[in-house]
């Protein structure tokens, strides 16, 4: 898993990680999306966009087999949903811990090698030590060795991420599934983050699928989009999804996409104002872009 | 740790001389088996009530302790063994409990602490009403509100010990995946850790773990060993199993010198159970505050060993 050359064969593998088809997801008597046929290819990063409340997260969770789908199916790595154990790791939509929290970092990401499993390991033994080292490589990976000994709750928000990241990471899944990683971030770790995240996809050849509000700190990275809204979904490569007439097309009213001139991705007039825009957290999304605003509507 | 010592040593009674207060006390079989009965209920809530500080499920376990009060109540009053009323109480409670239906942990509980707040009220009802039913006597009341230690029988030190056993046997079976739910519930969730049966067998252990602790320090004093070593060593450790450890040792300490210096005492053993918790708690959150302001002080030097270590 850890060689880069298994990248090439996994892109070559005609067997997507995940396949959606006819899909259909219900909470509560509400269709959240519906006849949803999309494929995410093995080895690729991919990030699933959309507005507030369009069901990112409930993708997720009928990836993981946490909501059954109302219709259709999804077969994820060749299996139906909630059988690959090991082989996802997830990062759920947070959630700070606690500040009172007394537990180490590294004991979250040890749950994350085998904390489902009953009983009390001995403290000895082969199984033990592999465990020990694997969490330490994966500590080192995401660069937390710093503050891992130090309570989860002390230690900051990116920090935390980071450590979640490493116990996501700690069972060297082949798909791994972060809902929201960069939310509620500064944008230097926004940065940090996404690019740590982009590493390890290109790196171990996972499958990487990513939620998030805005696709600009992950962007260049991206071999594909899943676009949610109005209970429809769309996928394809960025650059064919990310597009007014797609997006025009999936909201049915007209939406326009542009490109500023460093590069970033504005999404302007879908309604949803504060979801989905090139980003507000900094100085450096205001200024010169400030007429490109997000809550402009096109009149 | 050693604060308790003097304490005891203080206290202890008109020799002064703690080998011989203690070889005193040991010479009447009843506070041997105080002394038995004290360390089963220290152990036990101080390993229960380590995981229920964690789950900030304190709450629940003050009325798991004090729906014992009727429990035991009952049980006197129908001419039944006090320790199966005990056991009783608390475990159709925590069954009660059981059946609201679960706020995530770390959340404020709205429904579930109302509902909690209100079985609490209604048990303490009722074990008035089975005092008085039973003609009751102040000192019995006192007794099972802020803990005896006078007149545990054999029978009675066997039944702790078997239920703290059964209760032990199935934390450590379940220890990981409870851990990881309280610690991480979402992810613990998607890995297929069974939540919800978990909630419900750790608040049956920690049923039983109120009525036993109960029968010591009384309904009201459960905390004594539910909470303040567990809180305690949670002060003084973030790392599990070395949290656990202390928890049972300050559990111990607390519980073994309350014993002896009630002895020599008129006042109720649960006021030193709780006092020497108290200062237990005391001791470790100072602790804590002085090291927490040496580690931001020197942490630029040091943390990157403080990862090595841990993993070692």
């Amino acid at each position: 898993m850890a060689d880069p050359s298994l990248l090439q064969d996994s892109v070559a593998r005609p067997d997507p990680a995940v396949r959606f088809t006819d899909a259909t997801a219900r909470l509560g008597g509400r269709d959240i999306w519906s006849h949803v046929d999309l494929a995410i290819d093995a080895g690729t990063f991919v990030a699933v966009l959309g507005p507030n409340g369009s069901g990112k997260s409930t993708l997720i969770n009928a990836i993981l087999g946490l909501l059954p789908l109302a219709e259709g199916k999804v077969e994820v790595l060749g299996r139906p949903p909630g059988e690959s154990g090991g082989d996802i790791g997830y990062l759920p939509q947070r959630r700070s811990f606690d500040p009172s929290m007394r537990v180490r970092g590294i004991d979250v990401v040890r749950l994350g090698a085998d904390g489902d499993k009953w009983g009390v390991p001995l403290p000895w033994g082969a199984a033990r030590r592999a465990r020990d080292a694997r969490v330490e490589e994966v500590v080192d990976l995401v660069g937390a060795g710093a503050y891992a000994g130090r309570p989860i709750g002390e230690v900051s928000g990116g920090e935390q991420q980071r450590l979640l990241i490493a116990q996501a990471l700690v069972r060297r899944p082949r798909l791994l599934l972060l809902d929201e990683p960069l939310d509620s971030l500064d944008l230097p770790n926004q940065g940090a983050v996404a690019a740590l995240i982009a590493a390890i996809s290109q790196q171990f050849g996972i499958t990487v699928v990513i939620v998030a509000h805005d696709v600009n700190p992950i962007a260049s990275a991206l071999d594909g989009v899943v676009y949610v809204a109005r209970g429809r979904a769309v996928s394809g490569p960025p650059e064919g999804v990310i597009t007014s007439e797609t997006l025009s097309d999936l909201y049915g009213t007209p939406i326009e996409v542009l490109i500023t001139s460093d590069g970033r991705q504005v999404v302007v007039g879908q309604p949803d104002a504060t979801s989905h825009h090139a980003g507000h957290h900094g100085p450096h999304d205001h200024g010169p872009h400030a007429g490109h605003d997000h809550t402009t509507k096109e009149c | 740790m050693t604060t308790h010592a003097v304490n005891a040593t203080t206290l202890a009674g008109p020799t002064l001389n703690l080998i011989d207060d203690v070889r005193r006390m040991l010479a009447l079989h009843f506070m041997v088996n105080a002394f038995r009965a004290g360390a089963v209920a220290a152990v036990l809530g101080a390993v229960i009530g380590w995981f229920m500080v964690l789950r900030r499920q304190s709450f629940v376990g003050h009325t798991l302790a004090v729906v014992s009060f009727p429990g035991a109540a009952a049980a006197i009053w129908l001419g039944v063994s006090a320790t199966v009323g005990y056991f009783a109480g608390s475990i159709a409670a925590a069954l009660v409990i059981a059946l609201v239906p679960r706020t995530p942990v770390g959340r404020a509980g709205g429904q579930e602490s109302a509902v909690i707040g209100t079985v609490q009220a209604f048990a303490l009802a009722a074990g008035a009403l089975f005092v008085s039913l039973y003609g009751g006597f102040l000192d019995s009341v006192t007794g099972l509100l802020f803990g005896s230690f006078l007149g545990v029988s054999d029978g009675q030190v066997v039944a702790l010990v078997v239920v703290a056993a059964v209760v032990l046997v199935t934390m450590v079976a379940m220890a990981r995946p409870l851990f990881f739910a309280t610690v991480d519930g979402d992810v613990a969730a998607a890995r297929g850790v069974p939540e919800r049966a978990l909630s419900v067998a750790f608040l049956v252990v920690l049923g039983c773990t109120a009525a036993e602790v109960s029968q010591i320090t009384g309904a009201l004093l459960v905390f004594a060993l539910l909470v303040m070593p567990a809180a305690a060593a949670q002060q003084l450790t973030a790392r599990p199993v070395l949290g656990l450890c202390l928890s049972v040792a300050l559990g111990l300490v607390v519980v073994w010198s309350a014993l002896g210096v009630a002895f020599y005492s008129t006042w109720p053993v649960g006021f030193f159970v709780s006092t020497f918790g108290f200062a237990a708690y005391l001791a470790a959150a100072g602790f804590r505050l002085t090291a927490g302001h040496q580690a931001r002080t020197v942490r630029k030097g040091r943390t990157s060993q403080v990862g090595g270590v841990a993993t070692a």
